[in-house]
């Protein structure tokens, strides 16, 4: 018989200006899969973060096992048996797995015995990872095993874990859901954190949705459809991106054996990558983060420049012409980071409109900016794109992510570019804004511009893309027609399951 | 327990009172060390700030602040427009020295020429070319070698020190001047001399050089795209990049710039007020310029009245040196503290401080 193991009611945490929790109440079991579902901005983060004793809730009651359970922080939560798997590793490149995980433990007992639990913890879960290897070394999917492993070293009662499959291929997936279900029966709550509606409805007992701060409602993943559950987060039927076959244009961007470098340490190089791109078509590029998807946007942008019969646009070299100029042809790109890399934290959208925009929407003239026009252009893309902000002379910084995400696609978009590369241009972005997103691009291809979206959501490849290709350190696998390929086959294409074993549920 | 909490946005108020905060802090505390040294701090504050502008000698010091503040202003924003790209010039001073030398350098080696519609410019161009090959050392050095600019350039202050030391002494030194060290008195070649415009203002053409800096400054900033350029840079790399910014280039031409504005005022200050090739001729203007460029928010208009708060402090910390005995180095202290407490109120441009219990983000 199950037993309650954690219960949240009335839980409510307000920031200064937003309600991130409102009254919210639900109960995790023992040895449950419980999914927390919403769009970005809901409130599970800071929920999860309540519960792991990072915030502390303005009001309501939590018990663990029958008892008060208010965690001062996130030593207390730990000694209470939770554990968290963060979607960012906080892990350091510099030194291997066993230091890595001294680092997190209270009482590290001696790297030689903690590198042997490791091993043993990692066989008995499925895991395999070698405690001497350099964190730097390791794939996002072994960083995550680090991470994972960590916690379970602290035999936790109830693990956390927020959106852990975003950086796996779907075979690492499957085996990371043959882990948790090991645990699940060893009698470990699991509260799950995702997007990925399949995944939930594959692997979770229950759900728990959240909208605007509130439970909006629960339900058992397996008995309603994806569709269902978003809607529920929505709160609104959900738009399906649709489009219409283009003919098939000229060859406008061509890669031929391109290979460079990674500018940054820990970069992926580029390893001979040839493939073309027609008009009307989108060129879905999949694969794991730090596959080398950064260092192609950078060898497309014009930032990171090659040798020039690598990029080929229209038939023109253009490895060695700086961005601005490739602007100036038609070649626009939208960065997957957006504070930072994409926009310019603490300058105006009207600035940050004018920084990508002023070479095609002639934004300079004879060498002084004209403001009246990128402010122009700022509230055309604000207006287009549904970016909500009070206004054109507000800092990227204040925008959230997802708006700020609507503004930096919408600002390529509406340069009329005739090829566009964009990286991850819905993460963390809500549903029907990464609809509206995907439209936008999909609507771009059929005026006759090129794209190619690079995405470590493969429901979005296969939802937009003509072609499907994989980056797999550093190399792209040839592209095939995405209608009618199937998930296993695209788990191949990413580089398969990087050497992990399903786990030994009979050990 | 007091917390600081990240503005959403940088406060424009805050922004514009830190430097004002940040001068009344230093009088405070300032007061109290002069204070500690037995000195009476209220008069030694009312010397320093008051008496150069309206004491019983005003008439004598008034046109001395444009003389300092010029040199002052026109260094300060060459080295802003790094500073805002995160572009560390540390060097101006030995930039200043070379300006100087190749500006004196030049005139002397056409005395004694009558031909000032000749001689001048060609001194303002070779006071500014000094200053901008300077700056070029550790621009270079940086873009080839990645080596660290505020390092390159702060060293090479000492070797124009010594540069400038040997030229007093050696190849500069006036044939005439009875063995003396120093060069001949650029005052008294008419060719060469910076001199007064207006009789007792102490305006210059200097000065009129450092004016006509803050507005192309001020146009560069608002409108250019260089400006924007800098900006960029500054605050985000990696979005400068993408914008097509390239950083080597934005490297070369800050350090540049900045080297040849500050070039440029040793030129003015070697064939006006101070006159002489000498090794007592460079008096800090080049460093103090870094604290004119932070106290004036990298602004132009700012760094226009912070070069003239700057200039009161070194006459009227003369005066106090003369009046009240003040230690020299007392009064450098003050200056330093400007930009001390100037950095510790700016936090507040970005921060607002919490009272009460901590929040956890």
């Amino acid at each position: 018989m199950t037993r309650t193991l954690l219960a949240l009611a009335g839980l409510t945490k307000a920031y200064p200006g937003v309600v991130a929790n409102r009254d919210v109440s639900f109960e995790i079991q023992q040895g449950e899969v419980h999914a927390l579902l919403g769009e970005n901005g809901a409130g599970k983060s800071t929920l999860v973060k309540s519960i792991y004793g990072l915030v502390k809730p303005d009001s309501g009651v939590m018990h663990l096992n029958g008892q008060p359970f208010e965690p001062a922080d996130p030593k207390a939560a730990r000694a209470a048996g939770i554990a968290m798997v963060f979607q960012h590793f906080s892990l350091f490149d510099a030194l291997n797995v066993a230091e890595n995980v001294a680092l997190g433990m209270e009482n590290p007992p001696p790297l030689r015995d903690l590198a042997a639990r490791i091993r043993d913890v990692s066989e008995q879960y499925g895991l395999p990872l070698d405690p001497s290897r350099i964190v730097g070394d390791l794939s996002a999917g072994e960083r995550q095993r680090v991470e994972i492993i960590r916690c379970l070293l602290q035999d936790p009662k109830l693990l956390i874990m927020d959106e852990p499959t975003s950086v796996l291929t779907p075979q690492e997936v499957e085996i990371l859901f043959e882990t948790l279900r090991k645990l699940k029966a060893e009698g470990t709550a699991i509260l799950y954190i995702s997007h990925k509606l399949e995944e939930i409805r594959a692997l979770c007992d229950t759900a728990t949705i959240l909208r605007l701060g509130e439970v909006v409602g629960d339900c058992v993943p397996s008995d309603v459809s994806a569709r269902e559950m978003a809607e529920m987060m929505v709160g609104g039927t959900l738009h399906v991106p649709e489009r219409e076959a283009g003919p098939e244009g000229d060859i406008l961007l061509k890669l031929e054996g391109l290979s460079a470098r990674s500018p940054q340490e820990f970069g992926t190089p580029l390893r001979d990558i040839s493939v073309e791109v027609r008009a009307g078509q989108v060129l879905g590029i999949g694969g794991v983060a730090g596959n080398g998807q950064d260092e192609l946007l950078l060898a497309l942008s014009g930032e990171m420049p090659t040798a020039p019969q690598m990029v080929q646009f229209k038939g023109q070299p253009i490895g060695q012409v700086p961005p601005n100029a490739r602007r100036g042809l038609g070649l626009c790109a939208a960065p997957e980071e957006r504070l930072g890399h994409a926009a310019a934290p603490d300058m105006t959208l009207t600035e940050n409109a004018a920084l990508s925009g002023k070479t095609r929407k002639n934004l300079v003239k004879n060498g002084f900016v004209d403001w009246g026009g990128a402010r122009d252009f700022a509230s055309v893309i604000i207006d287009r794109f549904d970016v909500r902000t009070p206004g054109t002379e507000n800092v990227a910084r204040s925008l959230s992510g997802g708006n700020l995400q609507k503004f930096v696609i919408g600002r390529e978009i509406l340069q009329d570019p005739e090829v566009l590369v964009v990286n991850q241009p819905t993460w963390g972005v809500d549903a029907s804004a990464a609809a509206a997103i995907r439209q936008a691009i999909l609507d771009l291809a059929a005026k006759g511009a090129a794209v190619i979206v690079i995405s470590q959501d493969l429901d979005e490849l296969m939802e937009i893309s003509d072609n499907f290709a994989a980056l797999n350190e550093g190399r792209l696998s040839a592209p095939r027609p995405a209608k009618g390929l199937t998930i296993e086959e695209v788990g191949l294409m990413l580089g398969g399951a990087h050497d992990m074993e399903v786990a030994h549920v009979d050990a | 327990m007091i917390t600081l909490e990240r503005r959403p946005q940088p406060s424009r108020a805050w922004s514009y009172l830190s430097p004002l905060l940040a001068v009344i802090v230093t009088m405070i505390v300032g007061g109290l060390v002069f204070a500690a040294l037995g000195k009476p701090p209220v008069e030694a504050i009312r010397t320093i700030f008051w008496d150069p502008l309206f004491g019983d000698f005003a008439s004598y010091f008034r046109p001395q602040l444009l003389v300092k503040a010029a040199p002052l202003i026109l260094i300060a924003i060459g080295l802003s427009f790094g500073f805002r790209a995160g572009i560390w010039n540390i060097g101006a001073e030995g930039q200043y020295i070379m300006g100087a030398l190749f500006g004196a350098g030049l005139a002397l080696a056409f005395y004694p020429s009558e031909a000032r519609w000749l001689v001048f410019p060609l001194m303002i161009v070779a006071g500014t070319l000094g200053g901008l090959i300077w700056a070029m050392i550790p621009g270079l050095l940086r873009v080839y070698f990645r080596t660290n600019e505020i390092l390159v350039s702060l060293m090479l202050v000492y070797v124009a020190d010594f540069l400038l030391d040997a030229m007093a002494l050696g190849l500069l030194r006036n044939p005439d001047g009875m063995g003396f060290p120093g060069s001949r008195n650029l005052q008294q070649y008419p060719a060469a001399h910076n001199a007064e415009l207006i009789a007792n203002t102490g305006m210059h053409w200097g000065v009129i050089a450092a004016f006509f800096a803050v507005v192309a400054a001020y146009i560069l900033l608002s409108r250019h795209i260089f400006g924007f350029n800098v900006r960029l840079a500054g605050q985000s790399p990696r979005a400068a990049a993408f914008a097509g910014v390239s950083a080597d280039k934005m490297v070369l031409i800050c350090l540049g710039l900045s080297g040849a504005l500050a070039g440029m005022a040793g030129m003015f200050e070697v064939a006006g007020p101070s006159g002489q090739v000498l090794a007592s001729f460079n008096v800090g203007y080049g460093f103090t310029a870094i604290i004119v460029a932070f106290l004036g928010r990298l602004h132009p208009v700012g760094i226009l009245l912070a070069g003239f708060l700057m200039a009161l402090t070194y006459i009227g910390g003369e005066l106090a040196q003369m009046n009240l005995q003040l230690p020299r180095s007392a009064i450098q202290l003050f200056q330093g503290m400007l930009l001390f407490f100037l950095l510790a109120v700016d936090v507040m441009t970005n921060f607002r401080i919490r009272f009460g219990r901590q929040k956890v983000a």
